[in-house]
């Protein structure tokens, strides 16, 4: 038999014992599967950033058919559910108690103040403690005050003369769904989960078992048990990257506008990254505790929180963005987002999956560099 | 008397069994004093120095205006100029800017005849949310040039205005929503990891049967194995809180007692989902496994980055068992709404039902469930 022969059986080999591993302990492949799906589902339905029903309290101290149509205009909105109060009191009592999210005023003057040809005052108290909930409620307050104080001076035959006026133009998500932005950023999420958790305590758990030294005394080299550990999982890894596109396109209905093969590419090209990070884990870490505890410490929360997911990477301190690079997820999610809502932009394509070919190297490297076939090491 | 020494004993043990490894200790402290000081700057929802396109067709002083009041504002910062139609969207498409400002060559004329002056302004819509909050920056910003240019040219007042006025955040920073958010995630994820590894790790070495031979009852055992997770989450937990108040100036308004109280029943519920997918998992892979199963929904699901009244209804019911969503209430209303505890009794309860349940059934699952 000649070398390449041999080491050809002896990858498969490797392959085989992996792929066997995985299949008896059904916990893998409930993470490449299972997860996933249910992730998908729970995050696609649960995270979003677009407010409806927005409890509301109307304080009207003087009813009449001013401040009527105003409150009318509110309760006609899909984005409120006002409740109406007699007095400030009672409404901040409520507001208080987080019943109400924001406080309309209508003080006992306000229809008379409309007709004296000052500008009348018209309170409104947002619970600013999510100041992005705040200023996103603020907006639908405005837009309905805007449509009402519009509706009312035609009415009496006023003329509402704004000197200029925004024609905003929102590109590739036109109707600015939350949903739409927000499920391919999940899907570099849960990727980087499932990617890592896969792989970061398989190296860790053969020392702790002791099937380490059994592998060593075989002659199989280095190279063939990286890439042997590393192929049964990345078959698996790929499928449930496959499931949560399809989820992402079908349940949610997220519009793909660019080429689903890119798409393909970029994410084996990901995978790759997060299995060697998980790898990297596993063979840095001596036991289970330590593997457990550092994938989820470098995958989850920065993946969550440092890959423009969900927050703005370029409102970041200067010092936090160099970090951000340090995230693969960032770069998937990159080009997941342009990918899905904008199309295939070719220079945001090559420079993220560059990024992210770089970084495939240098984990597989290190990974491969720390993997001695030495009991002392 | 002889009850209590056992626990202690257990419990020394637990905590030895987790510290005596120094890799074992550095992830417990290292990790999470570098996430605090990272998601403290990173995760925060207000947009600064949002990079700006102006394709200005007219050379008037007032549109010269409009465009100095967007670009001078700290939201907003100008990287480029564009002369013509088509340099528009391969600037928005590769990310070079995130909005393009464009006035036509007959802005300043229309703002003298009286004709609204229509000014347009292309967003890059990929991330809708930042889309939303360029938006609001705008309206205010254009609001107030309308205000200016209203009274220069001399047009009736508008009859009436909103003045809104944020209350317990007044400038709408989200770092002062965010930061104490913190608090309650990690400590989540710190204490459920170092719990729900604590059974599997002896049931994996065997020496959990040993452990059951012991004189101990279960709930000693139960007892014992709480306390590690519940002194090294209340430490971190007073760490972090220490950083959000002295380094990030995040104002604490109301009664430490009351967020003790919260961080207590918080600490005891997730001690008790630990221990629970501990003690159902035969290897610590799948402890771990559990654990991240447990996390994950419990982070993304709990209101720490969107908020739980804007998921559907399901999915809010869902959020009734999860600790994490009532901690994160007591801590933010704590902090900034400067709440007593009376305010949070609805917040206490359901966390200490959770505790109990989880612990009573991890203290079964001890006898009932052998590998």
């Amino acid at each position: 038999m000649n070398n390449a022969a041999a080491s050809r059986m002896r990858l498969f080999g490797m392959i085989r014992k992996e792929s066997l591993q995985i299949l008896r302990d059904p916990s893998s492949i409930a993470i490449a599967f299972i997860m996933p799906v249910v992730l998908l589902l729970m995050f696609g339905y649960g995270v979003s950033l677009d407010a409806r029903h927005i409890p509301l309290a109307l304080v009207v101290e003087q009813p009449d058919s001013t401040s009527a149509s105003l409150t009318g205009a509110f309760r006609e909105s899909e984005y409120f559910e006002p409740r109406d109060f007699e007095t400030i009191e009672t409404a901040q009592q409520a507001f208080d108690l987080r019943e109400v999210f924001a406080i309309v005023w209508l003080r006992n003057d306000f229809s008379r103040q409309l007709l004296s040809g000052n500008t009348a005052p018209v309170g409104v108290i947002v619970n600013g403690v999510d100041a992005n909930q705040a200023r996103i409620a603020e907006g639908y307050i405005q837009g309905v005050w805007q449509a009402w104080l519009e509706a009312y001076m035609q009415e009496q035959g006023l003329e509402l003369h704004l000197p200029v006026q925004m024609e905003p133009r929102i590109w590739f998500n036109a109707a600015v769904r939350s949903r739409d932005f927000l499920v391919p950023g999940l899907i570099a999420v849960i990727m980087t989960l499932i990617g890592a958790m896969l792989t970061s305590m398989v190296v860790a758990r053969e020392w702790e078992r002791g099937t380490m030294e059994a592998l060593m005394v075989t002659p199989i080299r280095i190279n063939e048990m990286v890439i042997g550990k590393l192929v049964p999982y990345f078959v698996l890894g790929m499928g449930g990257m496959l499931l949560s596109v399809a989820m992402a396109i079908w349940l949610f209905g997220v519009p793909l506008r660019g080429s689903f093969w890119l798409l393909v590419v970029a994410s084996a090209l990901f995978m790759m990254v997060a299995l060697g990070m998980g790898l990297l884990i596993s063979v840095v870490a001596r036991n289970q505790f330590v593997a457990g505890q550092i994938s989820i410490v470098v995958t989850f929360l920065p993946a969550f929180i440092l890959s423009g997911f969900i927050f703005e990477i370029s409102s970041m301190p200067d010092a936090i963005q160099v970090i951000t690079h340090l995230i693969p997820a960032r770069f998937y999610v990159a080009i997941l987002q342009t990918l899905f809502l904008a199309g295939d932009i070719w220079p945001i394509i090559l420079a993220n999956s560059a990024a992210l070919l770089v970084m495939m190297v240098v984990f597989l490297g290190l990974a491969r560099r720390k993997f001695t076939k030495r009991l002392d090491a | 008397m002889i009850t209590l020494q056992r626990i202690i004993a257990l419990a020394i043990k637990e905590m030895l069994a987790i510290l005596r490894d120094s890799q074992s200790r550095f992830v417990l402290i290292g990790p999470p004093i570098a996430q605090l000081l990272v998601f403290g700057y990173a995760a925060t929802y207000d947009l600064n120095h949002i990079p700006v396109a102006v394709y200005n067709e007219d050379r008037s002083v007032v549109a010269r205006e409009l465009v100095a009041k967007i670009t001078g504002s700290p939201h907003f910062e100008l990287v480029a100029r564009v002369d013509h139609d088509a340099q528009i969207a391969p600037l928005i498409d590769n990310k070079d800017v995130l909005m393009v400002l464009h006035l036509g060559p007959r802005f300043s004329d229309d703002i003298k005849r009286g004709i609204t002056a229509p000014v347009q302004v292309i967003i890059d819509g990929r991330n809708s949310n930042t889309a939303l909050l360029t938006l609001g920056y705008l309206r205010t910003i254009f609001t107030d040039f309308n205000y200016e240019q209203a009274r220069k040219l001399g047009l009736p007042a508008v009859p009436a205005a909103l003045q809104i006025r944020p209350w317990y955040n007044e400038n709408l920073l989200s770092r002062w929503f965010v930061v104490p958010g913190i608090i309650g995630l990690l400590m989540l994820v710190v204490t459920t990891t170092v719990t729900g590894l604590s059974v599997a790790r002896e049931r994996e070495a065997g020496t959990f049967d040993q452990l059951l031979m012991t004189p101990m009852r279960p709930f000693e055992i139960l007892v014992g194995k709480s306390i590690p997770g519940l002194l090294i989450g209340l430490a971190e937990g007073t760490f972090i809180l220490v950083v959000a108040v002295w380094w990030f100036d995040i104002p604490l308004r109301g009664s430490i007692g009351a967020l003790y109280l919260g961080m207590f029943l918080f600490l005891m519920s997730a001690v008790g989902v630990g221990l629970m997918i501990s003690s159902l998992a035969v290897t610590q892979q799948q402890g771990i496994l559990g654990a991240f199963l447990f996390l994950v929904p419990a982070v993304i699901l709990s209101g720490f980055a969107t908020p739980v009244s804007n998921m559907p209804e399901v999915v809010q019911q869902l959020t009734v068992v999860n600790p994490l969503r009532y901690f994160l209430v007591i801590v933010r209303g704590v902090f900034l709404e400067g709440d007593s505890w009376t305010l949070l009794f609805d917040q206490y309860w359901p966390m200490a039902i959770i505790a109990v349940l989880t612990l009573a059934a991890a203290g079964w699952l001890f006898r009932h469930r052998m590998s």
